[in-house]
């Protein structure tokens, strides 16, 4: 409940009349006085006694990041921020993956158990181990289509079945605490499917996770969390082919894929007291047969 | 030396109301024998004020109303038996197996520990209840003493050295015949016992002996000529003279308890009922033994299909068993959690058939000792994570989620799903560096990623000079057109010495897309000739 609010640079404050409701514009002095009366007047009501006076409000503090691993990306937004939502979005081929399994991996070696709702059952073990992944403190639940018809095939929609898993799922992890990363990649989910989970879970999933030392990241295609989300990175394929530059005119089993480039860009981040200033940035990824 | 004796009043009964506690407040009579002849073997208080003896058949019962009637039960017996054992080991380790129904231990030295003999003794008959069992316990100088004043008196009874005879001289002379045949409860004694019992009955009887203090006043020559040396043992016993060494026993850690249900149980929220009774006295008896439990098996009897009715002589069927095991990462002792495990494990794996008795069987192991550090970061409790675990099961499906075990082969999904079973990290030693070097933050560029596709997608290649050129995708209408960059082939194969071989050429293809490049891994399968695309980078 706001109850007042000061007009400095007019030597005057709106000031909230407890009995009537109105608000008046006074001088200075008489606003201080005035405000020690509604303050007095708010710790006498006992249905007003737990209400804080908005120009008393602490600051939100700014969330801990977790750094990612990735150079360029934890220069561009500071890493990932916990107990917060985080959104990184983007077509196929711009690096999604890639980031994700960097943070899995830096938060791994960080000692911190994670956990990965894949929802397409896409993720390579092989290659999340040659990201640094640690297995051992990696929890990986796997959504698959289970309703099956009795001719065998799947019945209903099959997107549908994976988006309750998944949102049952993340509940549950999130109520477990303890996680240091839970990642929901959602990259494989149809826009279509991915736009029904409604606003509500996103937002309590946010409130599960606030105050925890938890990152809550989401991959997708597009952004999907609305305003829940405190950090909002797209990302996209540079439009660069893999070795453009390494060998434009060989054979192809002379050629390599050795690096994939994708650009970052922050579109929303609630961790600065400013307006975010969209930045973009590019990195590249590597193979693993690289070293 | 003291001795302290637990002594279980009509232990059959006991057994039975330990498994269902809400007839604590009822008469309940035990019926043994078989049907239609089965008479009451066992009965409780109550349902002695309601008139009610041993030996009434279950026709006389079926006339009085608000009477529980509950056939005997070895199983629970046996279970209230150990629990009964677990007790006592768990004050001293020097403990005799006195009857089904009496434990005899030996409290001396317990003092320090424990405090001074009278809280010992309620402390045991506390640690009794707390395990399901309403007890007499007595603390005497001599074993026979302890054992005679848990049966005489009720509750808690402290006898000091030199007042044996006074305070046992209250107690009727029938107390001694529980006595002479300290190792057989009252129901398995022998015929031949039982008649010397009421022989000595009588004739005391006859004599006008009625407790004994009068037994204990008579002279000694003269009851011995009568009675020979039964007697004379009588009247030691009666002035709380007698003495003897324990027969010390040391159970085996076996936590195993049993219910026999009345009716067969077809739903798990009635099973619910019976499992989180029988967790808790499993627990408790962990407890009291200082022990945690890293495995459970639970054992159900099933109820046999019937016999068809055309069948000319149907053979007797078989129980049928079956039989879960829970499996913990870590040493736990929550009833709760354990029946919430079970439950998700039932709902997963059903029974299939109506249930008639229950096993259930605790691992005993040493407990968790872990501490947390200061600088370590935030663990999920083991207990909380094993749950979640197996409700994300419920819901995913059972072997989707946990962790992977990369298999040490280059063939393509090689690896399994593992447990998820994450180990804090120790606290390092003093004076060595804490927290890992690199404290994650390595910077480098990341590792490009192959996101699968399960299964791959079947794809329609045109080659040109035996290169990929074109590729279609009948199931996935975006993956189609010109492949604009290709790099590859890169031949592997293996396991070509067993059946499951295999032999593939690998593609690292792009694609146009909305003005960007997709890149995909084209497979092109050696033993079938099938082209498919099994992934994407990104």
């Amino acid at each position: 409940m706001s109850a007042s609010f000061a007009t400095a640079a007019l030597g005057r404050s709106f000031v909230l009349d407890p009995t009537s409701g109105d608000l008046e514009l006074v001088p200075a002095p008489a606003a201080a006085s005035r405000h020690a009366a509604l303050a007095e007047h708010l710790r006498a009501s006992p249905k007003l006694a737990c209400v804080t006076a908005a120009s008393r409000l602490e600051l939100r503090p700014v969330p801990e990041l977790a750094p990612t691993g990735v150079a360029e990306f934890d220069a561009l937004t500071g890493g990932l921020p916990r107990g917060c939502l985080t959104e990184i979005c983007g077509p196929a081929s711009s690096g999604r993956t890639s980031l994700l399994l960097a943070a899995l991996s830096a938060a791994t070696r960080r000692q911190e158990v994670c956990a990965l709702v894949d929802a397409g059952d896409s993720l390579d073990p092989q290659g999340a181990a040659a990201s640094g992944v640690d297995w051992n403190k990696l929890l990986w639940v796997r959504c698959a289509s289970t309703l099956r018809s009795a001719a065998g095939k799947t019945a209903g929609d099959p997107w549908e079945q994976r988006m309750e898993q998944v949102l049952k799922t993340t509940d549950l992890l999130l109520q477990s605490n303890g996680f240091g990363l839970i990642a929901i990649d959602l990259s494989d989910i149809p826009l279509t499917s991915a736009r029904r989970i409604p606003l509500t879970s996103w937002f309590r999933f946010r409130r599960a996770v606030e105050h925890t030392p938890t990152v809550l990241l989401v991959v997708e295609q597009q952004p999907i969390a609305g305003s829940c989300s405190s950090l909002l990175v797209n990302l996209g394929a540079s439009g660069k082919l893999p070795d453009l530059q390494q060998a434009p005119a060989g054979p192809s089993h002379a050629r390599l894929l050795q690096v994939l480039h994708a650009t970052a860009e922050v579109q929303r981040s609630r961790l600065e007291r400013k307006p975010t200033q969209s930045t973009r940035m590019e990195f590249y990824s590597r193979p693993a047969w690289a070293g | 030396m003291p001795f302290a004796c637990i002594f279980v009043p009509d232990f059959p009964v006991e057994a039975i109301v330990r498994a269902e506690p809400e007839l604590r407040s009822q008469a309940v009579v035990v019926l043994s024998g078989k049907a239609p002849l089965e008479k009451v073997c066992a009965l409780n208080e109550r349902a002695r004020r309601m008139g009610l003896e041993i030996g009434m058949t279950k026709t006389q019962l079926e006339a009085c109303t608000g009477v529980a009637m509950r056939a005997r039960s070895p199983l629970q017996e046996a279970a209230a038996h150990a629990a009964l054992l677990d007790c006592a080991q768990s004050f001293s380790p020097q403990v005799e197996d006195t009857a089904a129904d009496t434990v005899v231990l030996d409290v001396a030295g317990l003092e320090p520990l424990f405090g001074a003999l009278p809280k010992i003794a309620r402390d045991v008959a506390r640690r009794a209840s707390e395990l399901g069992l309403e007890t007499n316990v007595a603390v005497a100088p001599n074993p026979d003493a302890a054992a005679l004043a848990a049966r005489g008196f009720p509750g808690v009874t402290v006898i000091a050295s030199g007042m044996e005879a006074e305070r046992l001289g209250e107690l009727p002379v029938s107390v001694l015949w529980d006595g002479l045949s300290p190792h057989l409860s009252p129901h398995e004694k022998g015929e031949k016992d039982e008649d010397d019992a009421e022989r000595f009955l009588d004739t005391f009887q006859r004599w006008g002996v009625r407790n004994l203090r009068a037994l204990a006043a008579l002279p000694g020559i003269p009851l011995s000529e009568r009675l020979g040396q039964k007697g004379l043992r009588l009247q030691q016993l009666a002035r709380g003279s007698s003495s003897r060494t324990l027969k010390l026993v040391q159970p085996p850690l076996l936590f195993e308890e049993a219910i026999e249900l009345e009716y067969p149980v077809v739903l798990l929220e009635p099973l619910a009922f019976a499992l989180n009774r029988m967790l808790e006295q499993l627990c408790a008896r962990l407890s009291s033994r200082a022990l945690a439990t890293q495995e459970l098996r639970l054992r159900l009897e099933l109820e046999t299909d019937l016999c068809p009715e055309d069948s000319a002589a149907p053979a007797p069927a078989l129980p049928r068993c079956f039989t879960r095991t829970l499996r913990l990462p870590v040493p736990m002792l929550d009833a709760k959690v354990f029946l919430k495990l079970l439950q998700l494990d039932l709902k997963a794996h059903p029974p299939g058939a109506p249930i008639l008795k229950i096993h259930l069987a605790a691992e005993p192991s040493r407990p968790r000792a872990a501490q947390a550090g200061l600088f370590v970061p935030a663990f999920p409790e083991p207990e909380k994570l094993e749950l979640t675990l197996a409700r994300i099961s419920g819901i995913v499906g059972e072997g989707r989620a946990g962790t992977a075990g990369l298999l040490d082969t280059h063939r393509p999904e090689a690896f399994r799903i593992e447990h998820f079973a994450p180990q804090e990290q120790p606290i390092p030693p003093l004076g060595e560096p804490r927290g890992n070097p690199s404290n994650g933050t390595a910077h480098s560029s990341p590792i490009t990623a192959l996101r699968l596709f399960r299964p791959p997608l079947h794809a329609e290649v045109t080659l040109r000079e035996g290169k990929p050129m074109r590729l279609l995708c009948p199931k996935r209408k975006d993956i189609a057109g010109e492949i604009v960059w290709m790099a590859g082939p890169w031949r592997s194969s293996g396991d070509w010495w067993e059946q499951e071989g295999w032999a593939r050429d690998e593609w690292d293809i792009a694609m146009n897309r909305e003005n960007s490049f997709v890149l995909y891994r084209l497979v092109h399968d050696l033993l079938s000739g099938r082209w498919m695309v099994e992934g994407a980078y990104d």
